[in-house]
């Protein structure tokens, strides 16, 4: 697992309080990791410090399961 | 009922050690005070639930945590003890929807949007929190509270800054009896011992000075040295049923809300009248709304805060109770646990009722010298064993805002 991936996965558990096995690549925040609409912000928030990218909202909206939020750290970091 | 105070966690230990005399009140341990004038203030101690301390994990979820000003922790964690002892769990739809909530406060989230400013300020408003808001908005304690039960009755708020928790427990019994509701979670919660809380009541020339060496004593209602209030955090939350409904499912029922008394004083600010006759007249309206004679009031509960009110206050209550007065007990346990502002009318409350229950009157600590001698009993250092039926609580806010509320045992 990249070193990005890592990290994404560490947000993940320590802002949605859930077990670090559930937060496979396939998990959807909202569905899988019982995220509401405010958490979904707030951890795309965290991504934007962690990774000092800028995630805009169209972008945002469409991260919905943690690959998708290393899909597009991964891109933002290589360009 | 549930109270979370600087004297613990729980109902029965709060009153316990307030019956034993002892104090909440100590040197500011959550941040550094030594910049500020006020040094001291009654803070819920942190360590075992089992030693009745405060482990926030144990009450609200780590991931949730963060969504919440600590005065909202603290209402849920009295909310939960509340809920809990009253054994009221309404299964069907009908029974949630005739179950509200009016849970107050005074100041709400300070300390959160005192760190939402820094943000913004450092130019890092996109950073924002989405949870900043929810955080610290009042009427969220009744939110999470309503959120956590499936209590979908009114759901509603009182903002009257130190007579918060009375006009909470006030207006909800109100709403049963105007039939909105059979059961509402009532009561105040507040945490604004923070440096821009303990700042702003310091600026207003509140707050106690002269006894940061000495924590426990700086509390000292109606005694010739005190010299301004001890702020205090914490909860009290009771829930209230009408009496029928509470009869027929066999609650446990630790008293009757008989009377309740509002007014305002159109006079200052922060300044209470001449002869505090605002509190005299909330007083006498909830004497009158009880159809009881003021001679059957065993104990008062006393705004008292450790300022210069206190003695207004006393006139108000001499004026009310006129030749009853050498028969009445009034006591100020702010001298134990601090002001906790909008929380403090709730707490009060229930320590009202538990003095009705156990006979005891609780005590004014550090009452060593009374600045104004007085025929009224108040209960110096030691909680005195007296056959109470009824009490009166008093509780009165900035901006000239009188709540008085009468209870009864059943």
């Amino acid at each position: 697992m990249s070193e990005i991936a890592d990290k994404v996965k560490k947000i993940v558990v320590e802002h949605l309080g859930v077990e670090e096995s559930k937060v496979t690549p396939e998990a959807s925040f909202i569905d899988d990791l019982g995220a509401d609409s405010l958490d979904t912000v707030e951890l795309v928030m965290a991504f934007e410090e962690a990774f000092s990218v800028e995630i805009p909202e169209d972008a945002a909206e469409k991260i919905a399961t943690v690959k998708d939020a290393i899909d597009y750290i991964e891109k933002q970091k290589a360009a | 009922m549930g109270i979370v105070s600087p004297l613990g966690l729980g109902l029965e230990h709060n009153w316990s050690r307030l019956i034993a005399g002892e104090s909440g009140i100590g040197r500011i341990a959550s941040f550094d005070p030594s910049d500020l004038p006020a040094h001291v203030a009654g803070e819920v101690p942190a360590g075992p639930t089992e030693a009745g301390c405060l482990t926030l994990s144990d009450w609200v979820p780590v991931k949730d945590q963060k969504k919440m000003d600590r005065f909202i922790h603290l209402g849920l964690v009295a909310a939960t003890e509340a809920v809990e002892d009253s054994g009221w769990k309404p299964e069907s739809e009908e029974d949630r929807c005739r179950t509200g909530v009016m849970i107050g406060s005074g100041i709400g989230g300070l300390q959160t949007i005192y760190d939402a400013s820094i943000t913004v300020h450092e130019g890092r408003a996109r950073r924002l929190s989405p949870f900043f808001i929810p955080s610290a908005l009042i009427n969220l304690v009744s939110g999470h509270v309503s959120i956590k039960y499936g209590f979908k009755g009114p759901n509603h708020s009182v903002v009257t800054a130190c007579a918060s928790g009375v006009h909470a427990i006030g207006d909800a019994s109100r709403l049963i009896m105007l039939g909105d509701a059979d059961v509402m979670v009532a009561g105040g919660a507040e945490a604004a011992v923070c440096p821009l809380g303990i700042a702003g009541f310091s600026s207003a020339r509140a707050l106690s000075t002269a006894f940061n060496a000495e924590p426990e004593k700086a509390s000292r209602p109606w005694d010739r040295d005190r010299d301004g209030f001890v702020m205090g955090e914490g909860a009290g939350i009771v829930v209230l049923e009408e009496y029928e409904h509470a009869k027929a499912r066999g609650a446990k029922i630790y008293g009757e809300i008989i009377g309740y008394g509002m007014s305002g004083d159109a006079y200052h600010i922060t300044a209470p009248a001449e002869g505090h006759e605002g509190a005299y007249r909330a007083m006498q309206a909830a004497v009158r709304s009880a159809g009881i004679a003021v001679s059957d009031i065993g104990y008062v509960n006393a705004h008292g805060t450790s300022t210069m009110a206190d003695d207004l206050e006393l006139q108000a209550v001499e004026r009310l109770f006129g030749d009853a007065a050498s028969q009445v007990a009034m006591s100020s346990t702010k001298s134990a646990i601090g002001h906790l502002l909008g929380a403090a009318g709730a707490v009060e409350a229930i320590f009202s009722i538990l003095a009705i229950r156990d006979n005891v009157a609780p005590p004014t600590l550090n009452l060593d010298n009374p600045s104004t001698e007085s025929a009224i009993d108040r209960v110096a250092h030691e909680a005195q064993r007296r056959k109470i039926d009824i009490a009166l609580s008093n509780s009165f806010g900035f901006g000239g805002t009188n709540a008085s509320i009468i209870v009864r045992g059943v």
